[in-house]
């Protein structure tokens, strides 16, 4: 079997020689491959993959950015942000976290429930990633967690930037901002790319209104991390950009001081600059505390909130939708004389009630004004004179005046929470209720009471277009950068800023503006109570109240005062004005919901208010002449 | 036996006729591999780094008293060696040591020694011995057929049923390739191979899942990025991001932050390459094109028929696992657990690698030596 014989081992080795000659070719197939795959991948390819690494290797956690500063007329901060003190915790660095927890528990207050929920978060997730045990530590708490630092291994005391509202007069314009939701994400495409968990949203107001330019850019902080997710080095941070700075007509005293005169009641009060369609101020009553809301509010405030009768947190301005009641006898009336169908000189006798189509309209005085001319009818409010009014005049061509001066649409531009309001016509009956007009509907429309529905800013709209002589406006709360108009550039006939007439006779502006005068400052006028008798604080205005419920002929009877009835069933009380009479600069609305009769409730508000805002005039006026206001 | 250790060869001699070519490039891997595993410790000089080198000293000493041991003697005990392997392997089958579900290793105090890498050795020496004594003519009748046969897929089963997939198909080619340098016809392998076929489906159905998940993966890396194909992906990352200079020693973002799986031992290339990019992923690949390079030159001029098959053979098997293992990391096959020689930490491998270039050293310091 076993032979050594020298051909035998000749043969062998050359066949183990051939063969491994046909090795060594496939070996060097194979290694040319290897050699051809490294230069594929390190070469040629080596961009790709040195992305990919890095996509590995670095981990950002994007940073909310500070909010931008949202100013008064003054340049004084209404909406600005402050620092927080925060407690995170780190659960990896911990050794004890039962331990942690209880000393954080002697130190701060923190509830045993509140522990709970973080143990459940904290089980959750990963050991190295932070979580927030108290969003905002007062400055003792926060000075007491450093003192006693030492002992509290894993804790990290934080300092971050939040927004703060110095003062609460101004939420309902400014709104308020909270933690993002779901919702939020989903309508908005600017959150979603900002992808910053928790990040604090405007929700309602301006806020919400200037959320996409106001919230500023995404900053950073970025980490190497490792294959688990742990981070192991930051290497580059980035604080981000704050958001744009506003500055607002608003100005910030007249609002405190119009939130104080109100706090008690529920109600509004707008106030604009006749000229530039400038909100001066805008109050809404009663107010909420929109600092609640940043770090989120506790259930019980929420309720309270939303339980109150008042509704606060309504923007009663711009949302709250009342008839204009007698406040709309300035427009019927304008709309008579301009449509050529009444003469000022004619006289009506009201007995305190008319008589049509065997129905009783009664007048709000039982026994009657006698005798009177339209100038008269206005100053003291007569119903009666005024359903005469409105029959000669129908209400289509009352609703197109009253549409020209602004009601039934919006004032301010995309401010999400206004509400539009009706001015009834017969068109629209027919279109919304689906009946036609009967022309008792006339009547109630000719006192502001019926369908009609109107928001008190643009009752306040209404009475600024009054005032300058009949000229459309622009309102605005925002002064952006395109649109400085200031008073010089204000001119009614010829320059830049032209403004539309609403007129077709101005005598017919003046006669109304007159009457007016007349209602607050001539004995028998309705606001004559409340009137300033200072030349330059002289106002002349029209007082209204709309009504919740109709009187009963047993009421009427029983001669039922408003305050006699139960509350939710009593009159709002309206007030529109504008001042100073001599040279008009500024007017205002106010509502009282509830107040009974706009002369006893509603004027005296706006006799303070008006003063106020002309005592501050002269600075108002100062600072549209600043340089910051550049002309355009 | 024993007798055959002397050769009359003083140390002088033997250290003259070295081949250092073969023993320097053994050495310049070696370091090179002590600093990749310095590397893969996060630049620590901790357990792996420190093992590495320990072993690599002691194995380095054992491949030199290898060397200097005649080949005779080598040639002697050649079955006995295959014996002992092979009992070895049975008792890993009883009394082996598992880990992570498969029973591979044997507790020897001194070190957990996983006998299948030794058979890796085992085997050729077998089969190098046998076709030294087959003459030529009878190389392919089938009665001379059946030892082979039974003497390698013994040890392929019981690697194959421990289960270790890649060791076991590493075992098969060495004693394929040392049969087939033989002599052996290729239609004898044909056959052999056509009743694998036929086998197949129920060896797959042995196989465990893990097993099977891994050849999917290999079709297709990408459709399980987190699972499965994450090795392969991670490390063509690190291969790929090395670009051509590498992002330096001890800077390789994917091993430092553990993207890279099993760093010391399968993917060490990996980890070396992120590092020294293009030019030291050559480095290495001439080393080992070297190493393979010298083996086959010492086969050539070794007298003895035994010697020759020997080194062709381990030369083959030593281009297999490198090849097997580069392909892996590079993605180029799917990931069956084979060690990069020498490189790769592990204390069997690299013992079964250093034993089998030290019978490969005998040959070269002794190839004028008839045998008896």
């Amino acid at each position: 079997m076993l032979s050594f014989n020298s051909s035998n081992i000749v043969s062998k080795s050359r066949v183990i020689g051939r063969r491994m000659f046909i090795l060594s070719v496939i070996k060097s197939a194979v290694l040319l491959g290897i050699f051809g795959r490294l230069v594929s991948l390190q070469i040629t390819e080596s961009r790709k993959y040195k992305t990919l690494s890095d996509k590995n290797r670095f981990r950002e956690w994007r940073l909310a950015p500070p909010r931008g500063i949202i100013k008064d007329f003054f340049g004084k901060e209404i909406a600005s942000n402050k620092k927080i003190y925060q407690l995170h915790i780190t659960p990896e660095n911990t050794k004890n976290i039962e331990l942690l927890f209880f000393k954080l528990k002697n130190i701060l207050n923190i509830t045993s429930e509140r522990i709970n929920i973080l143990k459940r978060k904290i089980a959750k997730q990963k050991p190295w990633e932070p979580i927030v045990v108290s969003s905002n530590l007062s400055w003792t708490e926060f000075s007491k967690v450093n003192l006693y630092l030492h002992e509290l291994q894993g804790a990290e005391p934080i300092v971050s930037v939040a927004r703060v509202y110095n003062d609460y007069s101004s939420p309902h314009i400014l709104g308020y901002v909270s933690k993002v939701s779901v919702k939020d994400l989903k309508r908005k495409k600017y959150l979603r790319e900002m992808n910053i968990p928790g990040i604090s949203v405007g929700k309602t107001g301006l806020e919400a209104k200037l959320d996409e330019e106001i919230i500023g850019d995404v900053g950073f902080l970025r980490y190497e991390v490792n294959a688990y997710g742990k981070r192991i080095r930051q290497i580059a941070t980035n604080k981000g950009i704050q958001g744009k700075e506003f500055t607002t007509t608003l100005d910030n005293e007249v609002q405190s001081f119009t939130a104080n005169l109100i706090k008690d009641v529920s109600g509004t009060v707008c106030v604009m600059d006749i000229f530039n369609g400038d909100i001066v101020s805008m109050v809404s009553s009663p107010a909420f505390n929109p600092n609640s809301f940043i770090h989120g509010i506790s259930q019980k405030e929420w309720d309270g909130l939303l339980g109150n009768r008042d509704k606060p947190m309504i923007n009663k301005a711009i949302s709250g939708l009342y008839p204009p009641g007698s406040t709309i006898k300035t427009i019927v009336a304008l709309s008579a004389l301009e449509n050529d169908i009444w003469n000022p000189d004619t006289r009506i006798t009201c007995k305190g009630y008319i008589d049509f189509y065997d129905q009783k309209y009664h007048c709000w005085k039982k026994k009657g004004h006698g005798n009177i001319n339209l100038r008269t009818a206005i100053k003291k409010s007569c119903d009666v004179y005024f359903y005469e009014v409105a029959r000669k005049l129908g209400v289509d061509r009352l609703a197109k005046t009253a549409e020209k001066f602004g009601l039934g649409q919006n004032v301010l531009v995309d401010f999400p929470e206004e509400k539009n309001g009706v001015v009834p016509n017969t068109k629209w009956k027919l279109n919304t209720i689906g009946k036609n007009w009967y022309i008792g509907e006339t009547l109630h429309t000719g006192i502001g009471q019926g369908y009609f529905l109107t928001t008190p800013l643009q009752l306040c709209l209404m009475t600024a277009q009054l005032a300058n002589g009949g000229y459309k406006l622009k309102p605005r709360l925002i002064i952006s950068d395109d649109q400085k108009i200031n008073l010089k550039d204000f001119t009614f006939g010829k320059g830049r800023n032209v403004m539309k007439p609403l007129f077709r006779n101005q005598e017919n502006i003046n006669f109304v503006k007159e009457a007016m005068f007349a209602s607050s400052n001539e004995p028998g006028g309705t606001s004559y109570g409340s009137r300033l008798k200072e030349k330059k604080f002289m106002f002349a205005g029209k007082t209204g109240s709309s009504q919740i419920k109709r009187f009963t002929q047993d009421q009427r009877e029983a001669e039922v005062k408003q305050k006699d009835l139960d509350f939710l069933s009593r009159d709002h009380a309206l007030f529109i004005a504008f001042a100073p009479y001599e040279n008009p600069k500024y007017a205002i609305s106010v509502l009282i919901e509830h107040g009974g009769s706009g002369s006893s409730a509603a004027a005296p508000i706006a006799k303070k208010v008006i003063k106020k805002v002309i005592e501050r005039d002269k600075l108002r006026n100062e600072r549209k002449n600043l340089s910051t206001f550049k002309e355009t | 036996m024993l007798n055959r250790i002397y050769s009359g060869f003083t140390l002088r001699d033997k250290i003259l006729n070295l081949d250092f070519v073969l023993l320097l490039s053994i050495l310049a891997l070696g370091i090179i591999s002590i600093f990749a595993q310095y590397s893969s410790s996060s630049g620590n000089f901790d357990f792996h780094a420190k093992n590495h080198t320990i072993r690599f000293g002691v194995f380095f000493i054992l491949f030199l008293i290898v060397s200097f041991t005649p080949i005779n003697f080598w040639h002697s005990t050649s079955f006995f060696v295959y014996f002992i392997f092979l009992l070895l392997l049975i008792l890993v089958k009883y009394f082996g040591i598992s880990s992570q579900g498969s029973q591979r290793w044997i507790n020897l105090f001194v070190i957990n020694l996983q006998p299948s890498e030794l058979m890796k050795i085992g085997i050729i020496l077998f089969l190098a011995k046998y076709y030294h004594r087959v003459s030529s003519a009878d190389v392919n009748r089938l009665r001379f057929l059946i030892y082979p046969i039974v003497a390698l897929l013994c040890p392929f089963f019981i690697v194959l049923t421990q289960p270790d997939l890649g060791t076991s198909l590493l075992i098969l080619a060495s004693g394929v390739v040392v049969t087939w340098l033989a002599g052996v016809k290729l239609k004898f392998f044909a056959y052999l191979s056509a009743g694998f076929v036929v086998l197949a489906p129920i060896a797959i159905a042995f196989l465990k899942p893990y097993q099977k998940a891994r050849i999917l993966t290999f079709l297709n890396p990408e459709k399980d990025p987190l699972g499965a194909g994450y090795q392969i992906i991670q490390s063509k990352i690190a291969i790929g991001s090395g670009g051509i200079f590498g992002k330096g020693f001890l800077n390789g973002s994917q091993s430092y932050l553990n993207f890279l799986p099993e760093k010391h031992t399968d993917f060490i290339f990996t980890l070396f390459s992120e590092e020294f990019g293009f030019i030291g992923s050559i480095l290495i690949v001439f080393l080992y094109f070297l190493i393979t390079f010298r083996i086959v030159q010492i086969g050539t001029i070794t007298r003895s028929i035994f010697g020759r098959l020997y080194c062709y053979g381990f030369s083959t098997a030593f281009f297999i696992y490198v090849t097997v293992n580069m392909c892996m990391v590079l993605g180029l096959l799917p990931i069956v657990g084979a060690p990069l020689p020498i490189m790769s930490y592990g204390g069997s491998s690299m013992l079964a690698i250093m034993f089998g270039l030290g019978i490969v050293m005998s040959c070269r310091i002794f190839k004028d030596k008839p045998f008896s």
